[in-house]
């Protein structure tokens, strides 16, 4: 899953968002050790201040924690985990229904036309 | 003392134009910082004052507490925009020579820098291209262990891909306690390694920000703000 940073947005925020992207899909899974800082603000070449920052932000919300010795670890708090993926999901989904509603939809017609695509996908795996 | 870099009331005039008008500015150690400007801003000239290649009209300009001279240039670590090396020479003669000039050059990261990019101890300068020339100069200025890198515009021969190496570079070999200052105006490629932001325009500073603090504030990139700033 490469780094994604969008011009528009303060680095910051969209490192803490990937950062949980990473851990919710399991490439950072849970109590594992995560990269040294500077690793990681090579991988998504960001300036090394910020990646700390977000890191620290992580830090503070609980999905991360320090270990004086050995380095930076994801929480093993798999609930909370869960709770960041849903939010994740819920951002995800009122972005696309902004979208939808500004194209001109309903939500009748957002719910249809999901409900048709799915299908469709479900027949390509069958 | 904190910073590593305070101008007071910094001017340089040439002639009838004024190159720098009473720029104050401090620079923190630890930062990558943009100086960033069009064509005329004054970049160049703030970086030779930093190095005692030019005189101040007025005003003053100290490295960690002292003026630009002897003491400086051993901390400071400096790409200028020209390339100066001799054409004559092989890429460990470079190597030697730096080695000798400055104490804090470490010659084996140089080489491991040297060997990623693909280019030789034995290759001379005279066959290499404009765009490899600049990447042996700033391998040099980069392996030096030193408090304050000033980089004139350090990506501007190289194409894209050498870019990315380049800022890589730049990342990669980033000391925590130093600070490095790079002038460009290639700002949509270097964005994203700054912390702050220093908009340069007929030798005054318009803006000194950090970057995360210019996309909150405005919803812009550092570059779409430059070409609103600068707009001609």
């Amino acid at each position: 899953m490469p780094w994604d940073i969008k011009p528009d947005r303060p680095i910051y925020t969209q490192l803490i968002e990937q950062i949980q992207l990473k851990i919710c899909s399991g490439v950072y899974p849970p109590g594992s050790r995560l990269p040294s800082v500077r690793d990681l603000a090579q991988e998504a070449s960001v300036n090394p201040n910020t990646m700390q920052r977000a890191l620290a932000k992580l830090e503070e919300d609980g999905l991360l924690y320090t270990n004086r010795t050995s380095g930076r670890f994801v929480t093993e708090d798999t609930d909370m985990i869960k709770q960041v993926r849903k939010r994740l999901a819920e951002k995800h989904v009122q972005d696309f229904l902004k979208k939808m509603t500004e194209l001109g939809f309903d939500y009748n017609e957002i719910i249809s036309i999901i409900s048709a695509m799915i299908k469709t996908e479900e027949m390509k795996h069958e | 003392m904190n910073n590593i870099l305070e101008c007071r009331n910094l001017t340089k005039i040439f002639g009838t134009k004024k190159a720098l008008d009473n720029v104050t500015l401090s620079i923190p150690r630890g930062r990558i910082v943009g100086l960033l400007g069009p064509n005329g801003s004054g970049k160049t000239t703030f970086i030779k004052l930093c190095n005692q290649l030019l005189t101040p009209t007025s005003g003053e300009i100290l490295i960690e507490g002292k003026r630009p001279g002897v003491e400086t240039k051993k901390i400071v670590s400096y790409l200028p925009e020209k390339n100066y090396l001799s054409d004559w020479m092989k890429v460990s003669d470079i190597i030697g020579l730096f080695k000798d000039f400055y104490d804090d050059f470490n010659a084996e990261k140089a080489y491991d820098m040297l060997k990623s990019l693909g280019i030789k101890p034995n290759d001379r300068l005279k066959s290499m291209s404009k765009g490899t020339k600049e990447k042996v100069q700033l391998t040099l200025v980069m392996s030096r262990e030193a408090k304050l890198y000033l980089l004139d515009e350090p990506i501007g021969g190289v194409d894209p891909a050498a870019r990315d190496y380049i800022l890589d570079t730049i990342l990669r070999n980033y000391n925590e306690n130093a600070t490095i200052i790079l002038s460009t105006h290639l700002i949509s490629d270097i964005e994203k390694i700054l912390d702050d932001v220093i908009f340069i325009k007929g030798g005054q500073i318009v803006l000194a920000k950090t970057v995360d603090e210019i996309r909150e504030e405005t919803g812009k990139s550092v570059d779409s703000l430059f070409r609103e700033v600068f707009k001609c």
